[in-house]
C-alpha cells in the first residue's frame, strides 16, 4: 500500500505543463488534489513514471459568476465551492452536488477539475457537467479549446481530452427560472460512492407544463448517462405520477449494460435507476412549482 | 529510485527541511523521518480517517497527500494539542465523554473536530456529523463521540468566557 516510485515536478505555468505532457505522453500523470490518483497509486492500480502536480499554477483557483455560469479554476477545491457564497446563492444544484461528494476531510483537498478530468462514472461532479451541458476549457499544443460535456466524457476514467492538454476551467450554467431539481443516491454509508444515481432538473412553463426536462444517470455505465428518452417523454405533459413511472421506466430501460460489480448486480443496479429516477423527477417537479 | 527532493515545512510550529522521494506520503514523513507517531496510519487510501492532519488550517487525510506537496506548508498533528503536559479542552472532553475506547481513530478525530471547531465555534448538528462522518470509529460508537464535540465547544466556550483563550 505504498506507491511505486515515480518522478516528481511542480511547474508554475501552463506552457511548462503542456511540454512536460508532449515529452512524456502516457508516462505523466497530472496531480491535482490527488483524492482519486492517490488511492490508485497506493494500491498500485496506476504507476506513472511522473507525477505533474499542478497545485503551484497561479490563476487555477477561482469561482465566479459570469453571465448567467458559474466558471470554476480547474484547481478550485471542493471546500471552496461548498464555502462559496456565490455558489449558494447562485447555483444551489452545485452547493447541493458539492455536499454529496465524500467527506469535509476530502473536500478540502479535492478539486472540482480533477474530479471531472478523472471521469469516475459514479462521481458526482461528471453527472453534473453533462446534466448542464457545461463547458470544459484545456489547454494544449495547439492552444486552447473549449468542449462541451456531451462530448467530454468517452468512456470509464477517461475523457476525450489529448494526452498533451490539461484542463484549466470549468463553466457551470445556472438554471433558468421555473426550474426545479433534485440528487438522489443510494450509497452504503454517507460519503461513499452512489451505487447508482440520479440527477434531474425540471422546467415548467407558466400553464405548469413540462417545457424541458433533463436527466443524468450516474454509476451505472462507463460513463454518466443523459436519458434523452425518457427526457423526450415529459416535454408537452403536465408531468405528474403517471409521466414520472413512464420516463423513469423508459431510462431504465435504454440502459445499454448497467455496470455489475461486487456491491451490486447490473439488474439491481437497473432496477435502482428505475425507482430513482421516478423519485428525481417527482422532487425536482415539486420544487419547480415552488419557484413559479 | 526516483529523484529526491528538499523540502521545507512547518510542523507543529517547527520549521524542518527534509529530502524525501517524491513517492514518500506526508504520514510516512511525519512518523518515520520526525518521529511524530501520533498522527495513525489506517486505510492507506483515504477513508478511515485515521491520518487526518491539519494541512494550513484544514484537515486532511496526510495518507493520500504527498510529502513534496506540502512543501512550504504549516502542518499541525495531534501532537500540537496538549500544551504543557495539559490536554487540549478537546481532548479533555473525549476522556470525560467517553470519546474513545482503543484510541486508534483518535487523533483523526480530534484533527477534524479542531479544524471544525476553529471554523465554526458554534456548530449546528448537521455540521458536527458532516465531519464525523469523515472519520471511521469502530468501537465506541459515534453517540458518546458526538457528546465529546458537545463537552468540548462547551469547555472552549467557558475558556474564552474566562479570558484564556485555549
Amino acid at each position: 500500500m505504498k506507491p511505486p516510485p515515480f518522478e516528481y515536478t511542480a511547474p508554475t505555468t501552463l506552457p511548462e505543463v503542456v511540454s512536460l505532457l508532449q515529452e512524456h505522453d502516457f508516462e505523466a500523470k497530472i496531480l491535482a488534489g490527488g483524492q482519486s490518483l492517490m488511492p490508485l497509486l497506493n494500491m498500485r492500480l496506476a504507476r506513472p513514471s511522473i507525477l505533474i502536480d499542478v497545485a503551484r499554477i497561479p490563476d487555477l483557483d477561482y469561482i465566479r459568476a459570469t453571465d448567467g455560469s458559474i466558471a470554476i479554476g480547474a484547481m478550485a477545491r471542493q471546500r471552496s465551492v461548498e464555502l462559496a457564497d456565490v455558489v449558494r446563492t447562485s447555483h444551489p444544484l452545485l452547493y447541493a452536488t458539492t455536499m454529496h461528494i465524500a467527506h469535509p476531510q476530502n473536500r478540502n483537498q479535492g478539486t472540482l477539475g480533477g474530479s471531472i478530468a478523472h471521469a469516475d462514472p459514479a462521481a458526482e461532479y461528471p453527472a453534473l457537467a453533462l446534466l448542464l451541458d457545461a463547458e470544459m476549457r484545456a489547454t494544449g499544443p495547439d492552444g486552447e479549446r473549449t468542449i462541451g460535456a456531451a462530448d467530454f466524457f468517452v468512456t470509464y476514467l477517461t475523457t476525450c481530452l489529448d494526452t498533451a492538454e490539461v484542463l484549466t476551467e470549468v463553466r457551470l450554467p445556472c438554471l433558468p427560472p421555473r426550474t426545479g431539481w433534485s440528487i438522489q443516491e443510494l450509497t452504503r454509508r454517507h460519503g461513499d460512492y452512489a451505487l447508482a444515481g440520479v440527477m434531474a432538473t425540471m422546467t415548467l412553463d407558466g400553464a405548469g407544463q413540462c417545457a424541458e426536462a433533463r436527466l443524468v444517470l450516474f454509476g451505472v455505465g462507463a460513463t454518466p448517462i443523459r436519458a434523452s428518452n425518457a427526457e423526450q417523454m415529459l416535454i408537452g405533459t403536465k408531468p405528474g405520477e403517471t409521466e414520472f413511472v413512464a420516463a423513469a421506466a423508459k431510462a431504465s430501460a435504454d440502459l445499454d449494460e448497467p455496470l455489475s460489480d461486487v456491491h451490486a448486480s447490473a439488474d439491481y443496479r437497473r432496477d435502482l435507476a428505475r425507482v430513482l429516477t421516478r423519485r428525481a423527477l417527482a422532487e425536482a417537479t415539486a420544487n419547480a412549482v415552488g419557484t413559479a | 529510485m526516483a529523484t529526491p527532493r528538499t523540502i521545507t515545512l512547518t510542523v507543529n510550529g517547527t520549521a524542518h527541511q527534509v529530502t524525501v522521494e517524491p513517492r514518500t506520503t506526508l504520514v510516512d514523513l511525519l512518523r518515520g523521518d520526525l518521529g511524530l507517531t501520533g498522527t495513525h496510519v489506517g486505510c492507506e487510501h483515504g477513508v478511515c480517517g485515521a491520518c487526518t492532519i491539519l494541512w494550513n488550517g484544514k484537515a486532511v487525510r496526510s495518507c493520500i497527500m504527498l510529502a513534496v506537496q506540502a512543501d512550504g506548508s504549516e502542518i499541525a498533528t495531534v501532537e500540537s494539542l496538549a500544551q504543557d503536559g495539559a490536554l487540549h479542552p478537546i481532548q479533555q472532553a473525549f476522556m470525560e465523554a467517553h470519546g474513545l475506547q482503543c484510541g486508534f481513530c483518535t487523533p483523526g478525530f480530534l484533527m477534524s473536530i479542531s479544524e471544525l471547531l476553529a471554523r465554526s465555534p458554534d456548530p449546528t448538528d448537521d455540521e458536527i456529523k458532516d465531519t464525523l462522518g469523515g472519520q471511521i470509529c469502530r468501537c465506541t460508537g459515534y453517540q458518546t463521540i458526538f457528546a465529546a464535540v458537545r463537552l468540548a465547544i462547551k469547555k472552549l466556550a467557558d475558556a474564552r468566557a474566562a479570558g484564556g483563550g485555549a
